[in-house]
């Protein structure tokens, strides 16, 4: 049983793994697409905050531009951790989706410090003999209990909300019942085994330090005691292998929605290096049907943006 | 539809497409932000991510297999799609929904990808986009039906009036190789409101500016509705601008009080021109800010002694982040205590209800649609700006919509709701008001009565 635990956790962490940087790479391997930008946009250092562009100076090709990494840093940082935007256009919501981010957050973090702990037990082992090895068991107590309890405190008011909301219930889908309800079950399953068998995470602790250490060793103890942790540890990790193949890897989305749309505002200057790239997008064939372009698979882009245009007789 | 999702049919738009289909909590945190929705009485239909989800539910069972629990489920058919189509023009392409997305979808990228697979694909779209429109500018040179001749003649006209209400002769220039600016109007005003291209020329001879207007085809009319449907008819318009500019050899083409001409041609079609067609493009805002900036123009902001207005055409404000020159241009002609910004303004402001094409149609109850439910915001927030107030014909009131497609639709509404003749609302670029404070022209260039 142990062994197949064990297994199954390292089988789902791929999962996420692999899923997390396939989306990675399919969004970042996506064709060049014409300027969709949106303000404002947070590098525009001195005129972020109104929302200005560098289109607000004359001749903006001659000056030199403005792009703040800090700028961006000062819109995305709230944004993550506080969810800002939500909270100012949909406080209702934000009420219950901050919780449920912010404890899993705290829920990821504290599978982050677990696996400290077990490396640290394996490499410096007399570090966590002192201070810092009480703090990290103290961290791990706060983040894994206030984690779940707010992330399942969130779930509860999101699946509320989606099923006594009538304007909700005809865009729900039974995934979106199921992936809330997954996350009540999984941290339900964690907080319930934390209360009964394992009020210091330490069970925990032990089964990722072997993680960890590709030790694989069997938990002490028997009954519950040992099925608990393993179980919940083994839900928790299907549960991080199925967020990826979801549309809840919007975590991964988001990110290229900004920086790849939002606030993509180069621009494609006379002899730069993006116009190499257009000349090889506008030769591609098109095989749009209608009438006023008659793509047959042949006509590039460039043809059919150069050809000479007839109206038909019914224009 | 599968054509959407590949690279060669749908380079363009891939990504940003493709983030839009993957990612929606359907959290409808984008509805409160929509003034459709809002104005319509919160009809569901209308909601930001309603048709948005149809799409999605059509893309996820029929083109990539996907299953119905995890997207949900909807039956492919004739009256599906024809909805849809038809949903997909009841939206104005405003994005101030995306701006509220939690995850960053955009319902307004995905309204124009509907349209665009529509027209692209299917022939099927607004005739006044399409066939009196773009077809009409590729084929005649303007939208407005004006070939070449017709333009140069009204543009005399226009001229001729001008120099007589300023006083200060004015002399267009036509096909001037080697000048700086290639100015590019919406030949909508040359139509509609003459005394825009009138106030511009006036404007730039002052300031003592080296342009041009072009005559070739499609170079006179700065519009290209592409940006609204379609992509290749996007291309045809925005290669023959810069092939104009191309030909006169201009520094830079400079885009008059058009909105969406200003996105077209200065974003969208920055991943398009490249070479010797790779020619900067300028918003008139900032030229006509440094023009104000530079004193070589003398303006009396007692001239404009009336409560004023400003609306933030979308295309140049929360697409482009162009905020500030228009204000600091009204600053510089419009005494302090008379200027009334509207609520929420700039980059937050609403469209007008005219956007993506809606100003120029008309068919069947469109209007009737378009005044009720698209331009209501506006029309809420013209009056909110304008509270306190003496609400008549004898206290005159200006809305500086400095974009055709707004100032279009303001007409309209204005018209529509008489506040005119109730309120004493009037509407207007924002060139005209700067002619109306310049020292050297004849007083009185706004003319309050005419509509
Ligand atoms: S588009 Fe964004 S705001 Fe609208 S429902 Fe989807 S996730 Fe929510
Ligand atoms: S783009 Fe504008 S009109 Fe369209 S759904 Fe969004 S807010 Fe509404």
């Amino acid at each position: 049983m142990t062994l197949i635990s064990y297994v199954v956790i390292y089988l789902a962490l791929l999962v996420f793994a692999i899923a997390v940087i396939a989306r990675f790479i399919m969004w970042s391997r996506l064709p060049m697409h014409l300027r969709w930008e949106l303000y404002p946009v947070a590098h525009e250092a001195s005129r972020a905050h109104y929302g200005g562009s560098y289109f607000e100076e004359s001749e903006w090709w001659t000056k030199p531009r403005e792009k703040s990494m800090v700028g961006e840093l000062k819109a995305m940082i709230p944004e993550i951790v506080f969810l800002v935007a939500l909270k100012e256009h949909n406080p209702k919501l934000w009420v219950r989706s901050f919780p449920f981010h912010f404890g899993l957050y705290l829920a990821a973090a504290w599978a982050v410090l677990m696996g400290i702990h077990g490396f640290l037990a394996a490499v410096a082992p007399a570090l966590l003999a002192g201070v810092i090895g009480t703090l990290l068991k103290y961290a791990i107590v706060a983040s894994g209990a206030a984690g779940m309890g707010l992330a399942i405190l969130g779930a509860v008011g999101l699946l509320h909300r989606r099923l006594s909301d009538p304007e909700l219930r005809d865009f729900t889908t039974p995934a979106d019942i199921f992936n809330l309800l997954f996350f009540i079950a999984v941290f339900g399953l964690t907080l319930a085994t934390f209360f009964t068998v394992d009020r210091a995470f330490s069970k925990f602790t032990f089964l990722v330090h072997n993680l960890v250490t590709f030790k694989m060793e069997a938990l002490p103890g028997s009954g519950l005691e040992s099925l608990l942790p393993q179980a919940s540890l083994v839900m928790l990790s299907l549960l991080i292998a199925y967020i990826p193949l979801t549309h809840m890897s919007h975590f991964v989305g988001k990110y290229f929605a900004y920086h790849a749309i939002r606030w993509k505002d180069d621009p494609n200057l006379r002899g730069g290096k993006e116009e190499a790239v257009i000349h090889k997008l506008l030769a591609q064939p098109i095989d749009w049907a209608a009438p006023h372009i008659k793509g047959d698979g042949k006509k590039t882009w460039v043809d059919a943006a150069t050809e000479e245009v007839k109206r038909s007789k019914k224009t | 539809m599968r054509k959407l999702f590949t690279p060669e049919n749908n380079w363009t738009f891939l990504q940003p497409l493709l983030m839009s289909m993957e990612h929606c909590a359907r959290c409808h945190t984008c509805s409160e932000a929509c003034h459709v929705y809002e104005e319509s009485g919160r009809d569901p239909l209308y909601r930001p991510a309603y048709r948005s989800e149809i799409f999605r539910r059509i893309y996820h069972k029929y083109i990539i297999n996907g299953s119905t629990f995890s997207h949900g489920d909807v039956d492919l058919n004739w009256k599906t799609v024809s909805r849809l189509i038809e949903l997909a023009y009841r939206c104005n392409l405003c994005r101030r929904c995306a701006q509220t997305c939690p995850i960053g979808a955009d319902n307004a990228l995905l309204a124009r990808e509907i349209r665009k697979v529509a027209s692209q694909e299917m022939g099927i779209t607004s005739k006044e986009c399409h066939d009196d429109g773009s077809m009409l500018q590729l084929t005649v040179g303007s939208s407005t039906g004006m070939n070449a001749l017709v333009v140069k003649d009204n543009l005399e006209f226009i001229d001729e009036d001008t120099s007589e209400k300023t006083g200060i002769k004015v002399e267009t220039p036509w096909d001037k190789e080697g000048a700086d600016i290639l100015l590019l109007h919406n030949a909508g005003e040359i139509m509609a409101w003459p005394e825009n291209p009138g106030a511009f020329a006036v404007l730039l001879n002052a300031a003592g500016l080296s342009w041009t207007l072009s005559s070739d085809i499609a170079a006179y009319d700065g519009i290209n509705y592409g940006v609204w449907y379609d992509d290749v008819q996007f291309a045809r318009v925005a290669i023959l601008h810069a092939q104009a500019a191309k030909k006169l050899k201009v520094k830079k083409i400079v885009i008059g009080e058009c909105g969406h001409a200003h996105k077209a041609l200065t974003v969208i079609a920055d991943k398009v021109l490249t070479g010797d067609l790779n020619i900067p493009r300028e918003s008139a805002f900032t030229v006509l800010h440094e023009i104000v900036k530079s004193g070589r123009i003398k303006f009396d902001k007692s001239r404009n002694d009336f409560p004023v207005t400003l609306h933030d055409p979308c295309n140049v404000v929360r697409l482009m982040g162009i905020v500030r020159p228009q204000r600091e241009i009204i600053k510089a002609i419009v005494p302090e205590n008379r200027y009334h910004p509207m609520t929420p303004e700039g980059i937050h402001n609403y469209c007008c209800g005219g956007g993506s094409g809606f100003a120029i149609m008309s068919g069947h109850n469109f209007s009737d649609w378009r005044h009720h439910v698209a331009g209501r915001r506006k029309f809420r927030q013209i009056l909110e700006a304008f509270q306190g107030e003496p609400m008549d014909k004898d206290h005159p009131k200006y809305v500086c919509a400095p974009c055709s497609n707004c100032k279009g639709q303001i007409r309209d509404i204005i018209k529509y709701y008489e506040a005119w003749e109730k309120a004493g609302i009037h509407y207007g670029g924002l060139v005209e008001l700067m002619v109306n404070a310049m020292v050297d022209a004849k007083p009185g260039y706004i003319d309050w009565e005419w509509h």
